[in-house]
């Protein structure tokens, strides 16, 4: 595809450099002058965004790695840190959690368009194969990397996962052994995917590079599907390829944009809040989104090592489509059978993802055989038939002739992208509802001040939430995150620095050991955290009828209830993410003296009602009047459940008006810039014609 | 033949307005990459944990007997706190200023009503070791790594050091206790 060089450098410089390495006709011939079909539409910008996304991704991940600790002990809290203390740590945390999201939906995008528009068939066969490997690179990566906050979810996916390869006969559990470096996933096991997670990424940089040159050997194929034959049919790749990806990126960013600072946990688990616990497993072990369609897969066999084959084999079959589909004709536009399969299997995979967060009971057992036999029916039967059977329409004569026919092209790429936007939210907001709706009733909703994309806490009420938390909550619960430091910084109950500082002065902390080797007490210093009163868990536990009470640094965030349909995907564009501080409320005011009839309650528990199963060990903890407010607000339950938890939300997240002021600015600015973009990329493509 | 670059063949002698929304677009661009590009180099700055426990101490000086010295760290670095006899203090302060390679008067290195207290920095400011206290030809310290000697003020006298050893902040919050920094 590539002519004779056109590049002729001008400056001295440049001429010198060419002889030695001749990087500026790389460049100009294959991103500048590259002649590019010009009929391509949106679905082709998402080559840029994965780009862009993989080196976003890398430089998020190098900068977190510099503050994260890979060792089971220090993994989850040095995430907190750098989510507490660390300068915009917030930020690149979010940027690099909802980066992955975004790096799938982009990579779900970008094959999708390659199963429709038939980019895998010849000559480009390698490079839809290169394109499987790197989705098979990402996954690892992707995988190892969900691990490394040793969160509940983190460490039980792991030991999930891991554990597949036992299926495999004869030397399964060898090679699980060897995965975890020990008798079950532990501390070798996190160091180990800590390097691989860095180094894999630099693997799939490797094979994008392969990509890119073999989609520069055969060229890039086009929504007609027929080859570029003159001049006509091309654009140079600069500046309207160029300023068409650039405006598409910016349009992605702004979608990505609304998940780093409005809706940073949507797509994520509330239990990866909780520090892995390997005596305890989540009641519904879930694996990110992007896996949910092969989760179902891998379930829906009832034999172990035959759900494992299916799961990979619903990759590798991938691998074969060049050969699956035989067709001709390349491009759905031509083939109307064909077209209407492509969608039911966009449904299938939708489909599949939402059963893949269901429990594996009842009629999802069954919906997930069937619709994994679908799955494997349109790769396996009904592409190879099509293929034979289809009467295709006929092709345009030329690119040319096809971009001059076009009218309606925008509408139907802007349908589809909002039918696809559509579904893709409501398979998320299934996905939402993994923790299983039984019982049915949601704690009631309640407006919070922080709520929404201008909230904010209320200083009074986070000092009030503090009285209560100093008065009543210490006493057994901790707050190993947050330090007395932390009432005096900006976002937060508005202590000041003296404030703080008697605050912590009134705390007795252990420290030592001193000259004559023993420990002691001194008074607390603003670099002290909110310790447990238990000197460890066990004395915890004594104290409390066996149950420990949970340190609440990150309650409110590690605390959810599903929200079901279609209430989910509303809340996406809504932002409503308050199911924490709704439960948390709604607990404590949920006792109940005598418990329904018929249920049993065992001895020294107490009847809540919004509490998993009901009996909690926890008494009633506050009662009318027990703590006085000074500025005059009522003295009630009502009133101390809204002011803890309004001062525990702002303990799991003292940088919330922070991101929420950022994320303002941003959308701004993405919004204006995607304007700009536009402008200057239709101006530049009038020229076109 | 055209070049494949161009996309208009006008030529103008004044920015029109295509110019201007293409300048307008690569500056708005430009600005987004460079607010961008900030938060990456700040979060190398030591973060709020590490400013915290980088915060002032108090030391007790009730346990220094006159002619010994303790090492506390502060912010990672190690810090002599010397009881000086008089006899040091007087040597200290009869050395003339020309004799110094880093001229400074023992009153601007202690504090007023407080003479004999010296606190230094025990990093020599030659290549960074531990000078050791009570050695050397001016009473004072000596750095084992490249022979630096510093006197009973912790001044440099002698050897490849270029500068004295530094003051920390600090101050006297009562008779017997310090707070540094």
């Amino acid at each position: 595809m590539s002519g004779p060089s056109t590049y002729q450098p001008q400056s001295p410089w440049m001429k010198w450099l060419e002889q030695r390495l001749p990087i500026g006709n790389f460049v100009h011939s294959s991103f500048i002058a590259w002649p590019t079909p010009r009929n391509l539409n949106y679905w082709w910008t998402f080559g840029a965004i994965l780009s862009m996304m993989l080196a976003l991704q890398i430089i998020t991940g190098i900068v977190l790695a510099m503050h994260y600790t890979p060792h089971v002990d220090m993994a989850f809290d040095s995430i907190e840190r750098i989510v507490r203390d660390v300068n915009y740590g917030w930020l690149l945390r979010n940027m690099h959690a909802a980066g992955a999201s975004m790096f799938f939906i982009a990579v779900y995008i970008h094959m999708f368009r390659g199963l429709y528009y038939g980019s895998y068939k010849a000559p480009r066969e390698v490079l839809w194969i290169l394109g499987v490997i790197i989705y098979l690179l990402m996954m690892a990566t992707g995988f190892m990397g969900y691990v490394l906050p040793w969160g509940q979810m983190s460490f039980w996916g792991a030991t999930v996962i891991t554990n597949l390869f036992s299926a495999i006969p004869f030397v399964g559990d060898s090679i699980v052994t060897l995965l975890w470096g020990g008798y079950s996933v532990g501390n070798p096991t996190l160091n180990r995917f800590f390097s691989l997670h860095y180094l894999l990424p630099f693997v799939i940089v490797g094979v994008v590079v392969l990509h890119i040159w073999a989609v520069h050997v055969t060229g890039q194929n086009n929504p007609a599907g027929v080859e570029p034959k003159t001049e006509k049919d091309t654009v140079p790749f600069t500046p309207y390829a160029t300023l068409k990806d650039v405006f598409g990126m910016s349009c992605f960013l702004i979608f990505f944009s609304w998940f780093i600072f409005y809706m940073p946990n949507y797509l994520g688990e509330a239990d990866n809040y909780i520090p892995a616990n390997p005596g305890v497993t989540p009641p519904h072990i879930v694996p990110e989104w992007y896996y949910l369609p092969f989760y179902a897969i891998l379930r829906s066999i009832p034999d172990k090592l035959m759900g494992v084959v299916a799961m990979f084999g619903a990759i590798i079959v991938l691998l074969f489509l060049p050969w699956l589909d035989s067709s001709k004709v390349r491009s759905s536009r031509y083939r109307p059978l064909a077209k209407r399969f492509f969608w039911g299997f966009v449904v299938c995979c939708l489909v599949l993802g939402w059963l893949g967060s269901k429990p594996a009971e009842g009629i999802y057992t069954m919906l997930a055989r069937v619709f994994t036999f679908f799955y494997f029916a349109y790769f396996l039967i009904v592409l190879p038939m099509l293929s034979r059977v289809e009467k295709t329409l006929p092709l345009p004569n030329s690119i040319s002739e096809d971009v001059l026919n076009k009218g309606k092209v925008i509408g139907t790429t802007a349908a589809s992208l909002f039918a696809v936007v559509l579904a893709g939210s409501m398979m998320f907001g299934g996905v939402q509802s993994a923790k299983a709706a039984e019982g049915g009733e949601s704690p009631p909703s309640l407006s919070w001040s922080f709520a929404g994309p201008f909230g904010k806490y209320d200083r009074a009420q986070l000092q009030r939430g503090f009285k209560v938390y100093k008065e009543v909550c210490s006493a057994c619960h901790s707050l190993k995150l947050l330090q007395y430091r932390n009432l005096a910084e900006p976002g937060g109950p508005g202590f000041t620095l003296d404030q703080a500082k008697a605050i912590a002065a009134e705390a007795s902390i252990k420290d030592g050991p001193n000259d004559a080797g023993e420990m002691f007490e001194r008074p607390g210093r603003l670099a002290d955290t909110f310790h447990s009163p238990f000197p460890n868990e066990q004395a915890a536990r004594a104290a409390n009828g066996g149950a420990v009470p949970p340190d609440m640094s990150l309650l409110a965030k590690a605390r959810s209830y599903p929200r079901g349909f279609p209430q989910f995907a509303f809340d996406l564009f809504t932002q409503f993410q308050e199911q924490g501080p709704n439960y948390i409320d709604a607990l404590l005011q949920g006792y109940l003296d005598t418990p329904p009839e018929g249920f049993a309650l065992p001895d020294g528990s107490y009847y809540n009602k919004w509490y998993p199963g009901h009996s909690i060990k926890m008494p009633p903890p506050i009662s009318d009047g027990q703590v006085t407010y000074d500025d005059g607000s009522p003295q009630t339950v009502q009133q101390y459940a809204k002011d803890i938890t309004s001062f525990l939300m702002w303990a799991a997240e003292p940088h919330l008006e922070a991101r929420k002021r950022l994320g303002l600015q941003v959308m701004i600015f993405l919004i204006i810039l995607s304007g700009l973009l536009y402008f200057t990329k239709r101006k530049v493509w009038s020229n076109a014609h | 033949m055209k070049g494949l670059w161009i996309v208009t063949t006008e030529t103008s002698a004044e920015p029109t307005r295509r110019d201007f929304l293409y300048i307008a677009t690569g500056a708005v661009a430009a600005v987004g990459a460079a607010a961008t590009v900030w938060p990456f180099i700040s979060q190398m700055n030591p973060d709020a944990s590490t400013i915290a426990a980088g915060a002032p101490i108090e030391v007790d000086l009730t346990p220094i007997a006159e002619g010994q010295d303790i090492k506390v760290f502060w912010r990672g670095k190690p810090i002599y706190i010397m009881n000086r006899t008089k006899k040091q203090v007087e040597e200290a302060r009869s050395v003339s200023l020309s004799a110094l390679p880093d001229p400074q008067t023992d009153q601007d290195r202690t504090k007023e009503g407080y003479e004999q207290w010296l606190v230094v920095v025990g990093i020599c400011t030659h290549l960074g070791c531990i000078p050791i206290a009570h050695e050397g030809l001016f009473d004072g310290f000596f750095c084992p790594c490249h022979g630096s000697q510093y006197d009973s003020s912790g001044r440099i006298r002698q050897g490849p050091a270029p500068a004295n050893l530094p003051v920390p902040p600090y101050q006297f919050v009562s008779d017997t206790k310090i707070q540094i920094g």
